[in-house]
């Protein structure tokens, strides 16, 4: 009787899902670490984990169709858009994929969901971010995370928050963004937001070359601006450079706010010993999460267990993306492309069945998730801490920033 | 526009300027006694970097005590070079030369990525850290250490090269290999001699630049292009001319970065290097 039951429960046919991440090249460490974010969610959605309270974990495979388990196909596409286009088209037309989820890089993204598109089939991206990605008007392509424009805003409201409790002391904002895609996206999202928030006023904005030897000129106009807060888009090594440059010439403006992790991350702190202190950080997943949804810490663990490494912002949106996807082919109870398009456009999942800070996952006509939240953190004695949204602080942040010791 | 922040442009313009010219000086004086150009040049920097980043990690020395060892330590890391590889595509084609350190590139860069890993590394709390202020005049120490030590190596190196008998039989091997042979100088020995002082230049300004840069398997890239540039300018083999064309590019870059675009700032430092290359190919200061 029991192998009986055991082949039962697997007799459904699993269901292919494809995921397009750079596992060569350039970045293969983070395209690594986001697919174990999506393994971890395939492995929850697959086997019994009843002490998990979130959708699908409790039942072996997808209850909508009868049990079947998903099998994921990984495929490399190297930071190539070419490669990433060519890959899709692999696995739609020879693999025959349900779904796809991708790419890290949004610029594959980009590729990649074109062929989906031609070939009608859903596409769901957790953390390529670039916002035009869903203003295409595209049928076939959701996303989870924020896009960079999204961020952008939290940063505002962010400030506009400490205005209410700081006597409106932010009056002008400086911008300072490295020139490649990423920091002049970031630059021009700021830029637009100014209109909305016409409280701030933009004080200077400074761009600057990756990989460059000394940020003397670029300080020093900063200084003769005298912003009341800064935006900050750098990578880990101008992180560096500027935090220390900024303390030799005492530029200390109320805050320093950054996009991307290189301002708290842990190379920075090593680096800086205390000055690291009192950067803030808009993140989109934080491990003191754990302490308001236990789903968080549980979640993190297993994939610190599996992976020998702690997770992150990006392996937790790709994880997030695979879940919703999941739930979708179990609401579509099948495999049909056109179907499962449907259940995504349908979707209404709960902040409290995520890992992410957010209200939950509803997408709008583009196909944008538009219940995402961001945090800041800041690192205060030497720890990354979540400071904000107040209801989600484990500490109190602090503003303004203490001068240079 | 204060006088202070002139003054504060200018200082940290020559600090740079006189570590962008201590590695050019280092590539030129290669250069101009076997005609090698080191491509790994950069990755000298990165290694004496990390030298200087492991001697304070590992037994709490300060960059500025171990200045002398970590140029001591290039000095041997240089004759190491030229025994082990130069010497045996010496009489190879152009190519095979360029291969070579080319190849030395790329082995030690994949190297120390695979021993230190790509993390970043910075020096904390170095002696040469802080500021001195000066009637309202921010000026950081290890800017002030950077034009100080820098120029005091140049001065050494001068010294040598021009005013020893070493320096004298330096100087023959580099104009005639042969003659000087025929007159008793082991020109392999001069070769030998002349990349451990090339390398002990980048060692002095690697140690000085690691009171203030972050350290990482590419570091050395940042500022090689721009030491090939001052050599460039300065004119192929010439110290005194990649000395000020060094200088000139930290001045530029700091004060075309205030005054015009950050972005832009090494812009009119190439535009200068290409027009000195169709004008003067010879360079601001090289014998024609």
């Amino acid at each position: 009787m029991l192998p009986l039951v055991g082949r039962q429960a697997f007799a459904a046919e699993p269901v292919k899902v494809g995921a397009l991440y750079p596992l060569s090249g350039q970045v293969a460490k983070s395209g690594e670490d986001t697919l174990n974010g999506i393994r971890l969610a395939v492995d929850i959605i697959n086997k019994k984990y009843p002490d998990l309270k979130m959708p699908l974990a409790a039942d072996e495979g997808l209850p909508g169709l009868g049990g079947a388990p998903i099998e994921l196909i990984a495929a490399d596409h190297q930071g190539s858009p070419e490669t990433g286009a060519a890959e899709a088209e692999r696995l739609i037309v020879q693999r025959k994929v349900a779904a796809l989820v991708g790419a890290f890089h949004s610029s594959v993204a980009a590729t990649s969901s074109q062929v989906a598109e031609r070939l009608q089939t859903p596409y769901v991206s957790g953390e390529s971010e670039a916002s035009p990605l869903t203003e295409r008007g595209y049928r076939w392509f959701f996303r989870t995370t924020p896009s960079s424009r999204t961020q952008a805003r939290d940063f505002f409201t962010f400030l506009r928050d400490i205005n209410k409790t700081h006597n409106n002391s932010v009056k002008t904002i400086a911008v300072v963004h490295e020139s490649t895609l990423w920091g002049q996206e970031f630059a021009k999202s700021v830029d637009g937001y100014f209109g909305e928030f016409a409280e701030f006023k933009k004080s200077i904005v400074v761009g600057y070359q990756q990989g460059t030897a000394d940020v003397t000129s670029e300080v020093q106009k900063l200084i003769a601006a005298k912003p009341d807060a800064v935006f900050h888009a750098s990578y880990d090594a101008e992180a560096i450079l500027f935090a220390r440059t900024y303390k030799q010439y005492g530029f200390n403006p109320q805050g320093i706010l950054a996009i991307g992790a290189s301002f708290g991350s842990n190379a920075f702190r090593d680096a800086l010993g205390p000055d690291a202190n009192y950067f803030f950080v808009r993140e989109h997943w934080s491990r003191d999460l754990a302490d308001r949804n236990p789903l968080v810490g549980q979640v993190a663990k297993m994939y610190r267990d599996r992976y020998g490494k702690d997770m992150d912002g990006t392996p937790a949106r790709a994880f997030t993306a695979m879940m919703v996807l999941a739930d979708a082919i179990n609401r579509a109870k099948s495999t049909d492309h056109e179907k499962i398009r449907e259940a995504l456009a349908a979707t209404d999942i709960k902040g409290d069945a995520l890992i992410m800070p957010w209200e939950g996952v509803t997408f709008d006509k583009t196909g944008q998730n538009i219940l995402t939240r961001g945090i800041f953190v800041q690192t205060l004695e030497g720890t990354p801490k979540m400071v904000w949204p107040a209801d989600f602080a484990v500490a109190k942040l602090v503003w303004p920033r203490p001068a240079w010791r | 526009m204060s006088e202070q922040l002139i003054i504060q442009l200018l200082v940290s313009g020559l600090g740079m300027g006189f570590i962008f010219a201590l590695i050019a000086i280092g590539l030129t004086l290669i250069y101009g006694v076997m005609g090698v150009v080191n491509f790994a040049h950069g990755e000298f920097i990165m290694l004496g970097m990390y030298a200087t980043y492991l001697a304070y990690m590992t037994w709490g020395v300060d960059p500025v005590l171990s200045l002398p060892f970590v140029a001591a330590l290039m000095f041997c890391f240089g004759l190491a070079v030229y025994y082990l590889l130069i010497r045996r595509v010496l009489h190879g084609s152009m190519q095979s030369q360029i291969f070579a350190t080319f190849g030395l590139m790329v082995f030690l860069q994949a190297g120390a990525q695979f021993v230190m890993g790509a993390d970043y590394f910075a020096v904390r709390n170095s002696w040469l850290s802080g500021v001195v202020k000066l009637g309202g005049v921010v000026l950081p120490v290890p800017q002030i250490a950077a034009v100080a030590g820098a120029s005091l190596a140049t001065v050494l190196l001068y010294l040598l090269v021009f005013r020893t008998s070493v320096g004298r039989q330096l100087r023959a091997a580099s104009q005639d290999a042969q003659a000087a042979e025929t007159l008793g100088i082991n020109v392999s020995l001069m070769y030998a001699f002349a990349w451990g002082l090339g390398a002990a230049c980048v060692g002095v300004a690697a140690s000085l630049l690691a009171n203030f840069y972050y350290i990482f398997p590419r570091v050395g890239a940042v500022f090689v292009l721009l030491a090939y540039v001052a050599v460039a300018l300065g004119g192929f083999g010439s110290i005194h001319g990649a000395l000020l064309a060094g200088v000139l590019i930290g001045l530029m870059q700091v004060v075309i970065g205030f005054f015009v675009s950050s972005e832009l700032k090494y812009v009119p430092v190439y535009l200068l290097y290409l027009a000195v290359v169709l004008l003067r190919p010879r360079g601001l200061f090289g014998r024609s």
